[in-house]
């Protein structure tokens, strides 16, 4: 099929940017998103042109490097997919595709579809983490049974990938489905709970400090994170955090 | 020349099982007050790396850790799948120490070390206690306690799980423990940063050459050891189910800098991943071994059936039980569908080979879930008490069942493929995964660089031949949490009063200056084609004479090739944009010139190897029955030591000796 790419292409952090427009003709269904990308900039590089730079490397939606907001939705059209796995199938010939960095204050553009995530890291730093030394002498891993539920539960909130489409994709840019997918998957655990107050404050706080917006529950973060992280852990994030500030 | 003259396995004496004990006893330690003074850079932050800097930033060393991805988390063992070992017996199976440590020598076909894999056996139960204790969500049952599934070649139930997602709960609990250390300044991390070359000064690691991904910018780092956590080699065939950014670059730098490289030639081959679709394929997907405990795997017994599905006429469903072949199970009753992997998929191939493939370009096998389905929704009936012989019934429970197993895996199956698994069966086939091979060490997982260490997938020592599933984040993470710490500090008591290692001496100014006229020569070289267009053609002659089947024609044929790629690659390569800017295709020229190396290596040492071993297979060396034929007088792990770009390698080897257990031929039947 053919398609019609308008591409955000943005020399550095401090160049303006702008959207170009790119022809690409013979796309196979089969091809995935980024695969796509791959034959656009093979096509560049034999032109002599510089490629269009874009976050990857996984490619099987676990590793949380792609990004992309495409046709103004994080990681596109599909539900539950990282633009690593989405496949051109979900498109149709003749298409005008919308490829976009994804847009907060938090996120700097590095290079044109390129983002600095970093605010993650550094709200993981402040929190994101049981203080336990690697000795080989902590308690036996059968010694505390825990609820299979609750087990499920944290599961659940650990698979966030961090790839920031909960921020990309709401009207606050903010990190909450993020931070709290961490402080839910701790604060279900027992071995979270000594350090739980502080956790919950301390995240938050740097949430703040990297400058992502408040939380007003919308939900779009939930509907667009390929993994489906629930807006049940929001709420159990606001209730660890007014527990530590009572 | 054999190992244990100038560079000795360093092997603690004593008993197989109080070795690594007595080795810790003796060992010297570096107090507190002078760890501070110490500084070590750790490259790359998978389960090894990052869980060696998280360790080692807790004992008081400075680290300053490197990754080339935007944040440590990123690491291609999030990647990995299905589970991880642990000789735990929590099932009450049998399983014991010495167990894991017979399976892993005897998966690895008799070609790893012997100490260094009863060590790795013997750490492997605090490694689950560790991750319980940081908070890692493994799969639990009912009662509260630790869940665990079985994998390929055993015949015990000791692989701990985080349902399809084992590797990115392992990592991220590593990470977690980075984040402790980088929030108390222990930990320097450095994103987007790559490793270009190895410092060594006075004969010993003290620093490297990295270059910042986002500005271009080449710095130097010095410290008093330099740890290589950087992975595997896989990428040299292109299409692998490695990272795209996954390299060998780092191994190959220490390498050219006297690190020797070994049995680059076990490369292993997984038999359940997603087949090849099409020519634009940037990497292949894994399907996790795992799904092996209830998949069964088959193809058409008739090759008129064969022809019609690869025709689109006939759907598998639509074939009768008694005209399908269940060919694991024929050939290996024993083992049935967990066979190891290197067995399982050069049966896939061979059955292909035979004619019988079952999509379109005839290179896949069907990986089916119609009798578990049937068999658990029939449990599940019984146990709520509803009709188990109404398949209405029955399907829905066996569904709910096998999605909460293996939900994820499905789910990815379902969005590459556009087919739904639940339904019709996975078509899979064997594609590149792990490399057992690597950078050479001794019991101190140290390279022939002293001050140089290599840990985790990017060393050799532990799988030998073949790799057990669920071996590789158990073998990171004994390396990085409870290895490393304890033998890098031996070698630092030496260091206490050394004191800063500068970046402003020859050594470094040499090794800058060699990274920058390198990346110049790229970058001016105004050739016409893509860093890929190389890369892809490497990947082919890999595949086709170096991959799951070799002979001496094949690979004196790709020793040949490999150079005028590599001949070709620096005449007409093109690399736009700058130095001093992000340029991924300068990244990538980097990474491909060291794979075109790294592959003439490779068959070099395929050929040397005139035996079938694990995931080697030499077409001259096969039993009658087309089973891998070992041979006694190959018994030894080859390290390959640099000799100049001109020369030829010269081939060490290290004879593996092996008291504790009866070295037998290797069957699964």
């Amino acid at each position: 099929m053919k398609l019609t790419l308008k591409i955000w292409r943005q020399k550095n952090s401090e160049d303006k940017g702008k959207m170009v427009d790119y022809q690409l003709d013979d796309v196979s269904p089969d091809m995935s998103f980024l695969e796509m990308l791959d034959v656009l900039n093979d096509q560049l590089v034999g032109k002599g042109e510089e490629p269009v730079a874009f976050d990857h490397d996984c490619r099987e939606g676990i590793c949380g490097t792609c990004s992309l907001q495409i046709n103004g939705k994080p990681h596109g059209p599909d539900s539950l997919v990282t633009t690593c796995q989405l496949h051109m199938r979900k498109f149709n010939d003749g298409d005008t595709v919308y490829i976009e960095p994804f847009r907060a204050k938090a996120f700097p553009v590095v290079k044109d579809l390129i983002v600095d995530r970093s605010a993650f890291d550094r709200i993981q730093h402040a929190g994101g983490y049981i203080s336990v030394n690697t000795s080989g002498n902590t308690q036996d891993a059968n010694a505390i049974p825990i609820n299979k539920d609750d087990a499920d539960k944290a599961f659940d909130a650990a698979t966030c990938i961090g790839c920031g489409a909960c921020v990309a994709a709401c009207k606050n840019a903010s990190a909450m489905l993020f931070v709290s997918a961490k402080v839910s998957q701790f604060a279900l655990l027992p071995q979270g709970q000594v350090e739980r107050e502080r956790r919950a404050e301390n995240m938050v706080a740097q949430m703040d400090a990297e400058g992502f917006g408040a939380c007003t529950n919308t939900g779009a973060c939930e509907a667009e994170c390929p993994k489906g992280i629930s807006l049940t852990n929001i709420a159990r994030l606001n209730r660890e955090f007014l527990g530590a500030k009572l | 020349m054999q190992i244990g003259s100038n560079f000795p396995a360093q092997i603690p004496e004593g008993p197989l099982a109080d070795k690594w004990t007595n080795y810790k006893n003796k060992i010297n330690l570096v107090n507190p007050a002078n760890k501070r003074n110490i500084d070590v850079i750790v490259v790359g932050t998978g389960l090894a790396g990052g869980s060696a800097a998280a360790t080692l930033a807790e004992l008081g060393y400075n680290v300053k850790a490197f990754c080339y991805q935007d944040s440590p988390r990123r690491a291609h063992s999030i990647a990995a799948q299905g589970g991880i070992n642990a000789a735990k017996n929590y099932q009450g199976d049998g399983d014991s120490t010495y167990r894991l440590f017979y399976d892993t020598v005897k998966g690895g076909d008799y070609r790893s070390r012997e100490a260094n894999v009863y060590r790795l056996a013997e750490v492997s139960a605090n490694i689950i206690d560790q991750c319980v204790a940081q908070g890692v969500p493994f799969a639990r049952d009912y009662g509260g306690l630790l869940d665990n599934r079985s994998f390929g070649g055993v015949l015990v139930s000791r692989t701990f799980y985080a349902k399809g997602q084992t590797g990115q709960q392992l990592l991220l609990g590593a990470y977690s423990a980075m984040n402790r250390q980088i929030s108390r300044g222990k930990i320097k991390m450095y994103n987007r940063h790559e490793m270009l070359e190895l410092v060594i000064v006075d004969g010993k690691a003290r620093g490297i050459i990295a270059r910042n991904l986002v500005t271009g910018e080449i710095e130097r780092h010095s410290a008093h050891a330099v740890v290589i956590g950087s992975g595997g080699y896989g990428n040299v065939f292109f299409l692998s189910t490695n990272a795209m950014g996954s390299n060998v670059s780092a191994s190959w730098k220490i390498y050219k800098k006297g690190a020797w490289f070994a049995n680059p030639c076990f490369t292993q081959i997984h038999p359940t991943c997603i087949p090849v679709s099409g020519d634009h394929q940037s990497k292949l997907t894994l399907m996790s071994e795992s799904l092996r405990n209830d998949g069964r795997i088959w193809v058409p017994k008739k090759m008129e059936d064969a022809e019609a599905i690869r025709a689109g006429k006939l759907k598998p469903t639509e074939l009768k039980e008694e005209d399908r072949d269940y060919y694991l199970e024929r050939r290996y009753p024993a083992f049935g569908n967990l066979v190891p992997r290197d067995v399982a998929s050069r049966a896939a191939k061979e059955r292909c080979d035979a004619g019988f493939g079952v999509n379109q370009t005839g290179e896949a096998v069907y990986l089916d879930f119609a009798s578990a389905i049937e068999r658990y929704g029939k449990e599940q009936a019984h146990i709520k008490g509803m009709d188990e012989n109404d398949p209405a019934v029955y399907l829905k429970l066996g569904k709910d069942v096998i999605a909460n197993k293996y939900g994820n895996l499905f789910q990815m199956y379902e969005k590459i493929v556009d087919q739904n698994p639940y339904e019709t069966p996975m078509m899979i086939y064997p594609a590149v995964h792990y490399t057992m091979g690597g950078t050479w060490v001794d019991y101190n997982l140290m390279s022939t660089i002293p001050g140089c260490f290599v840990i985790g997938e990017a060393n050799f020592s532990d799988h030998g031949a073949n790799r057990l599933g669920a071996s590789a984040l158990m073998q990171g993470l004994a390396d990085g949490y409870f290895v490393l710490p304890y033998t890098i500090g031996d070698y630092l008591s030496d260091d206490i009063r050394t004191g800063k290692i500068p970046t402003d001496s020859a050594e470094f100014d040499e090794a800058e200056k060699a990274v920058k006229d390198q990346l110049e020569k790229f970058i001016n070289n105004k050739g016409s084609k893509s860093v890929d267009y190389f890369h892809k053609r490497l990947g082919k002659v890999m595949w086709d004479k170096v991959g799951m089947a070799r002979n001496e024609q094949g690979l004196k044929e790709a020793i040949e090739e490999i150079k005028a790629i590599r001949e070709e690659f620096y005449k007409d390569v093109k690399v736009p944009g700058g130095m001093n800017e992000y340029n991924e295709e300068l990244a990538k020229a980097g990474r491909v010139a060291d794979f075109l190396e790294l592959g003439e290596l490779f068959a070099k040492d395929a050929l040397q190897r005139e035996e079938s071993c694990g995931g080697h297979f030499r077409e001259e060396y096969q039993t009658e029955e087309g089973e891998a034929m070992r041979r006694p007088e190959f018994q030894y792990a080859a390290a390959w030591e640099y000799k100049g770009a001109d020369q030829e390698p010269e081939m060490h080897k290290e004879d593996l000796v092996y008291k504790d257990i009866e070295v037998k031929e290797r069957s699964y039947k």
